[in-house]
């Protein structure tokens, strides 16, 4: 077992086992768990150079996919609601997806976002069917056939957004790992050697767009049914630059950027708006303009580096290696 | 629809296309030169309404004559470009040309963020009007309807000097040339001597100036609230993209069929007033990747 594969089985492990310490972080860190998918999702993208300023749509449209069949439903049962968010996104990720590969960078990611300002429009112009900017009320589903009380159905989304979350972290790293994924990062380094090699590049952007779709799209069902409601808010292009805020602030470098990013975003803004209420745009700009000009690498990439230093200052490393300053 | 009712449809979008066109060419100038896309524009739209809002109302107030209210728009909108224009520039735009274009959206973004907390902060959450120079310029009769001769007639009159201006500053002044030069080339304008880094800093001033003039020329004719510099940005972003990234005379083209677009979506389909103008980039962009007059790039090796 490698050092990295113990490291993750600890990290679950306690995170696993933080509602028997912390039963009031319950709700909290499920919303944490939540986002950081759609974190991994834009972390994904950013691997091939790209940013999208829209992937509030996918997250959208999973909500209102359990919003929309959970009504018709009578509550429904949340395995189901799950799939079939997965299913939604990704069918929206290769219809949006085939048009935005064509494009790079600023065309990429302003296109991406011009998309969602469509469905938000769509999402609170239609309000006969969507709810307007009020939104949709989402019920408490059946787990697998079981119903819950309030509190146990807390614990029950708890662990289930910490496996999802930790299961496409993981599964994301294989495919980054992947011929595929390689393939991912070589559209930012050199698109044209890709082409040369035989592969298309398009295609190549298009699996990770429609991948990055899901994650977001399983992200926002999540948190969905966590806060009991959708809104066309979930697609504003301000909760897509959160994310995309987010996997800066945690480091783009790795797949644990999300988590970390997304914990640490969350505590920002819950502390920020809990003490100066008006004010935690205000500090939120203040910190991510200090991480892209001082650490832009993110938190994950500062530990790294600072863990690198260590090791090569170690004294009893068998190759004597000067520190890096 | 009635002949009226498309008047009514066209001057309003005449209108709105005038008040676009003076953000999005902000824009778009902005990133022909420097090469940044700036998110921050939409706060500057934003502020420049407030700015000249709060300057009409103060002047009024004061019992000054309401003409007045013209001056403090232009004043309003010189003010912010110049102050929070000049100070982004120097302060945090020059850290960040060399880096990813990724990273340099971001640093916008960043800013767009703190000062629409600051907005909020400073002017509250209720809507503010002004009305004044819209009042006082009266009404004009066209082809039977009657219509604000503000919207009609001094809003395209503004963005028509605006647009003539700033080609003939680009073409035929020697400023406009070395803002050129920097632009094809940066190390070889600084090698015979121009300074790159003033043209920079002055391009992103007047760039910023024309998004908060466009904002303080907006704000008679609507309500002043939040999100209103979010919603902008957006949208100008989807008239330089249709025009072309860069593109002057673009712009004006697009903001023009955007504008009108839009209008007749009021009229004929409200529910689709906010989708036209995405849906016509959309269109655009199918058919011509690089925008209506942008030039095909040569793919990076």
């Amino acid at each position: 077992m490698t050092a990295r594969s113990l490291f993750f089985l600890v990290v679950a492990a306690v995170l696993a086992a933080i509602p028997f310490f912390l039963p009031s972080a319950e709700t909290f860190l499920a919303i944490v768990y939540a986002k950081s998918l759609a974190v991994l999702g834009i972390i994904l993208l950013l691997q091939a150079g790209q940013v999208s300023f829209g992937h509030g749509m996918f997250f959208a449209t999973g909500a209102y996919t359990v919003a929309f069949l959970g009504r018709s439903l009578g509550g429904g049962d949340l395995g189901l609601l799950i799939v079939a968010s997965v299913v939604t996104s990704a069918l929206l990720g290769v219809v949006v997806g085939l048009f935005v590969v064509r494009y790079r960078y600023i065309f990429f990611g302003m296109l991406n976002l011009a998309f969602s300002m469509v469905l938000y429009s769509i999402l609170e112009k239609f309000f006969h069917l969507t709810g307007g900017s009020d939104g949709l009320r989402i019920l408490r589903p059946t787990v697998f056939g079981q119903s819950f009380e309030r509190a146990g159905f807390d614990g029950v989304l708890y662990y289930l957004t910490l496996a999802l979350a930790l299961a496409a972290a993981w599964l994301v790293w294989l495919y980054l790992k992947s011929p595929l994924g390689q393939a991912l990062k070589a559209i930012k380094t050199n698109e044209t050697r890709l082409e040369y090699i035989g592969l298309s590049a398009r295609t190549v952007l298009l699996v990770g767009y429609v991948i990055s779709a899901v994650l977001c799209g399983l992200g926002g069902a999540a948190l969905g049914v966590i806060q009991g409601i959708a809104t066309p808010e979930y697609t504003y292009w301000t909760r897509s630059s959160e994310f995309v805020f987010i996997a800066i602030l945690g480091g783009v470098g790795n797949v644990a950027g999300a988590l970390t990013g997304s914990l640490v975003y969350e505590a920002i803004r819950t502390y920020a708006a809990a003490f100066v209420a008006d004010s935690w745009q205000l500090i939120l700009g203040f910190v991510l303009l200090v991480i892209i000009l001082r650490a832009p690498t993110g938190i994950v990439g500062m530990v790294e580096t600072i863990a690198a230093r260590r090791r090569a200052a170690r004294p009893a490393h068998p190759v004597a290696t000067e520190p890096a300053e | 629809m009635s002949f009226d009712t498309l008047m009514l449809a066209v001057c309003d979008g005449i209108a709105y296309a005038s008040l676009v066109f003076l953000v999005a060419v902000g824009l778009t100038f902005i990133f022909g030169v420097l090469g940044v896309l700036n998110i921050a524009h939409g706060s500057f739209y934003a502020l420049g309404a407030y700015v000249a809002v709060s300057a009409g109302i103060a002047l009024t107030k004061a019992g000054f004559s309401p003409w007045l209210t013209f001056p403090a728009l232009f004043g309003a909108a010189l003010a912010v470009g110049i102050v929070l224009g000049g100070l982004m520039e120097k302060f945090l735009l020059q850290r960040i040309y060399d880096k990813e274009q990724v990273l340099q959206i971001l640093v916008t973004f960043a800013i767009f963020m703190m000062l629409e907390n600051v907005q909020r902060l400073v002017w509250g959450v209720q809507p503010y009007f002004m009305s004044e120079p819209l009042q006082l310029l009266g009404n004009v009769e066209l082809f039977g309807i009657s219509y604000t001769a503000y919207q009609t007639i001094f809003l395209p009159i503004l963005a028509v000097i605006v647009l003539v201006g700033l080609r003939t500053f680009l073409r035929h002044t020697s400023a406009g040339a070395q803002i050129l030069a920097v632009t094809e080339d940066r190390e070889a304008a600084s090698a015979i001597g121009i300074n790159a880094e003033r043209v920079y800093f002055l391009t992103f001033i007047v760039g910023a100036s024309l998004a908060a003039l466009g904002g303080a020329v907006a704000a008679p004719t609507t309500s002043l609230i939040p999100g209103m510099g979010a919603e902008m940005i957006v949208l100008s972003f989807a008239v330089a993209a249709t025009a072309g990234l860069g593109q002057i005379e673009g712009a004006a083209v697009a903001a023009l069929m955007i504008g009108l677009g839009r209008s007749l979506a009021v009229y004929v389909a409200p529910e689709f007033e906010v989708l036209v103008p995405y849906i016509l980039m959309v269109l655009v962009l199918i058919v011509r990747p690089s925008g209506l007059f942008g030039a095909p790039q040569l793919r990076k090796i």
